[in-house]
């Protein structure tokens, strides 16, 4: 119970999330003479690519990617006219610019800014199917942000699964660091690759990320980490303990297993609509990334004037291209503050635009490459969907089959994602499972209707807003 | 619940050490932890059961979208395990089903 009251303040601009995008915005906006507030739920500043990119204890063994984005958090840190709020939840936003703010005491405040730009970034794509639920299984993001931010890393014979440069990165990393995965069980569609191919000119131009990529899986066979690719029919089964023992999947026309009592999976990552969505603003289907984005001018200007979106929360371009989004969306709120005139604003866009451009070329080849097979995003009935509200497929389906014709009605009759999470970790499933079952695009069938507050609040947090409301 | 061999931590600067009360018994772990990277360091995997079937779950994203982390903190329940930082003598209790509404909440 807290009996303090909230407080009102104001800005010409609220930064939403602390990564690539949020970091590079504010020290655009706050160079323009703008007044900032960055908010970031984490206590440090990086987002999750970057996460505790200033004080790593293990750093030094990460690589030159994470290095640039200590130079980018550096800048950020040491920028004057930037408010860093860490530890804070944005659980409100309404069109107009006012923020909610829960700290972390639980003291709210009321942010009035004059512009916003959402940096909310990504989530690691859904990746249901059978046992997925069960202790043990955990995301190849989480293992990253386990060694990043706590240097707490998984014991020998851990087994990731999935597809994506992710798994490899982690495996990698883990490897380097000194631990041994037991097996890489890679799902990429055999397909994928003749598809991606198509895209030679864009991956020429991405050729030193493509090259990196290529290094890190020299890097595991060298290391004789057993790897298997094309696998499907994932699932994962239960020891006596009732956490993950094993993984079996198909490949080669035959059942196979191997043991673990941690697994990794990771099917590549999706925009985090949550505040965009619950702005109602427009969302189209990516259908090459299968996921939602917001529909985004060339400023990463919404259809609501003065909030933007910049960074993988506008559609996956990587965390180099979130940079550039970050200082265009700057650009333009400080142009609509009257900061800097478009001509002005037009000229210090030139080199972000260039820069985006050559980051985001090769991004048809990797989409096309990791583009999650249909398996792998509309799983069997047994499969539990929505995992706050245990949802499986096969109730979904029958939701359908009784008429329910989008995910607001599924949602209204069974519950899925209507728990904590929001749909967070069962959306993008939903829809493709009731597009699937009714014959018609995804685009068609649409997404849950999102409702704030975005994350959970106490009743005492809110009540401090009584005397501001009065 | 426990099985220790799933993580380990590495050597690093920091080792200033927090002592945490979970399920009432001590689990030391490092400042600037989360809860749930200082139960996964410490062996602890389940971090909730659920509402509807009682299954046990563990941390899921480490990145506050799963919700699959919710836990009783110092008295608070439905807190997340991943986004709240460990502090010295904070209790730790497991979320079985869905959470009462506490006193601290209301």
């Amino acid at each position: 119970m807290t009996d303090g009251m909230a407080r009102v303040e104001t800005c010409d601009l609220a930064v939403i999330g602390t990564g690539p995008a949020g970091m590079a915005a504010a020290v655009a906006a706050a160079e323009l003479g703008l007044s900032v507030v960055a908010v970031d739920e984490q206590s440090v500043p990086g987002g999750q690519i970057y996460r505790n990119v200033l004080a790593s204890p293990v750093a030094a063994r990460l690589g030159p990617d994470y290095g640039h984005g200590a130079a980018l958090a550096a800048a950020f840190d040491a920028a004057e006219g930037i408010s860093r709020r860490y530890g804070t939840t944005v659980w409100t936003l309404s069109a107009d610019g006012e923020i909610g703010l829960r700290g972390e005491r639980g003291d709210i405040v009321l942010l009035r800014a004059k512009a916003v730009i959402l940096a909310t970034g990504a989530l690691e794509r859904p990746m249901p199917f059978p046992g997925w639920t069960l202790p043990g299984v955990m995301t190849a993001g989480s293992a990253q942000i386990l060694l990043k931010s706590a240097a707490v890393v998984p014991a020998d014979g851990v087994v990731l699964t999935g597809s994506g440069p992710l798994l490899y990165l982690v495996a990698a990393q883990l490897l380097d660091i000194g631990v041994r995965p037991g097996a890489i069980v890679e799902t990429t569609p055999g397909a994928n690759y003749r598809a991606a191919a198509r895209h030679w000119r864009g991956a020429a131009h991405g050729a030193a990320t493509l090259l990196k990529g290529l290094k890190l899986i020299a890097r595991l066979r060298v290391a004789r980490v057993p790897m298997v690719s094309g696998a499907t029919g994932l699932s994962a089964e239960a020891g006596a303990d009732g956490a993950v023992a094993r993984l079996k999947y198909h490949c080669g026309g035959r059942e196979r297993s191997v043991a673990c009592s941690l697994l990794l999976v990771h099917q590549g990552v999706v925009p985090n609509v949550q505040i965009s969505r619950s702005l109602d603003l427009p969302h189209d289907w990516d259908a090459a990334q299968r996921c939602w984005r917001p529909r985004l001018g060339e400023w990463g200007d919404t259809a609501l004037p003065g909030i933007f979106v910049a960074g993988d929360g506008g559609g996956i371009g990587g965390a180099l291209a979130a940079e550039e989004q970050g200082r265009l969306a700057a650009l333009a709120a400080a142009c609509r503050l009257g900061r800097i005139d478009e001509q002005e604003r037009n000229r210090r866009a030139d080199a972000p635009r260039r820069a985006l451009a050559h980051h985001l070329a090769v991004r048809p080849f990797l989409d096309a490459l990791y583009r999650p097979g249909d398996d792998a995003v509309v799983p069997a009935d047994e499969v539990v969907v929505c995992r706050c509200e245990e949802v499986t497929a096969g109730e979904i389906r029958r939701c359908v089959v009784d008429g329910c014709v989008g995910p607001n009605q599924v949602k209204s009759f069974i519950r899925s994602g209507m728990g904590p999470c929001q749909g967070r970790m069962c959306g993008l499933t939903v829809s493709e499972i009731i597009a699937a079952a009714r014959g018609m695009p995804v685009a068609d069938v649409g997404y849950y209707r999102l409702r704030q507050p975005l994350k959970p609040i106490t009743l005492g947090e809110l009540a401090q807003l009584e005397e501001v409301a009065q | 619940m426990e099985n220790d061999s799933r993580f380990r931590r590495l050597p690093q600067a920091s080792d200033q050490t927090v002592t945490l009360s979970v399920e009432g018994r001590p689990v030391a772990t490092r400042a600037g932890d989360s809860v749930a990277a200082a139960l996964l360091a410490a062996g602890i995997i389940t971090t909730r059961t659920t509402p509807v079937s009682g299954a046990p779950r563990s941390p899921f994203c480490l990145m506050g979208v799963c919700f699959d982390c919710l836990m009783e903190i110092d008295g608070v329940p439905n807190r997340q395990a991943c986004m709240t930082p460990v502090r010295d003598g904070m209790t730790v209790a497991l979320q079985h089903g869905a959470a009462a509404v506490s006193e601290e909440t209301k």
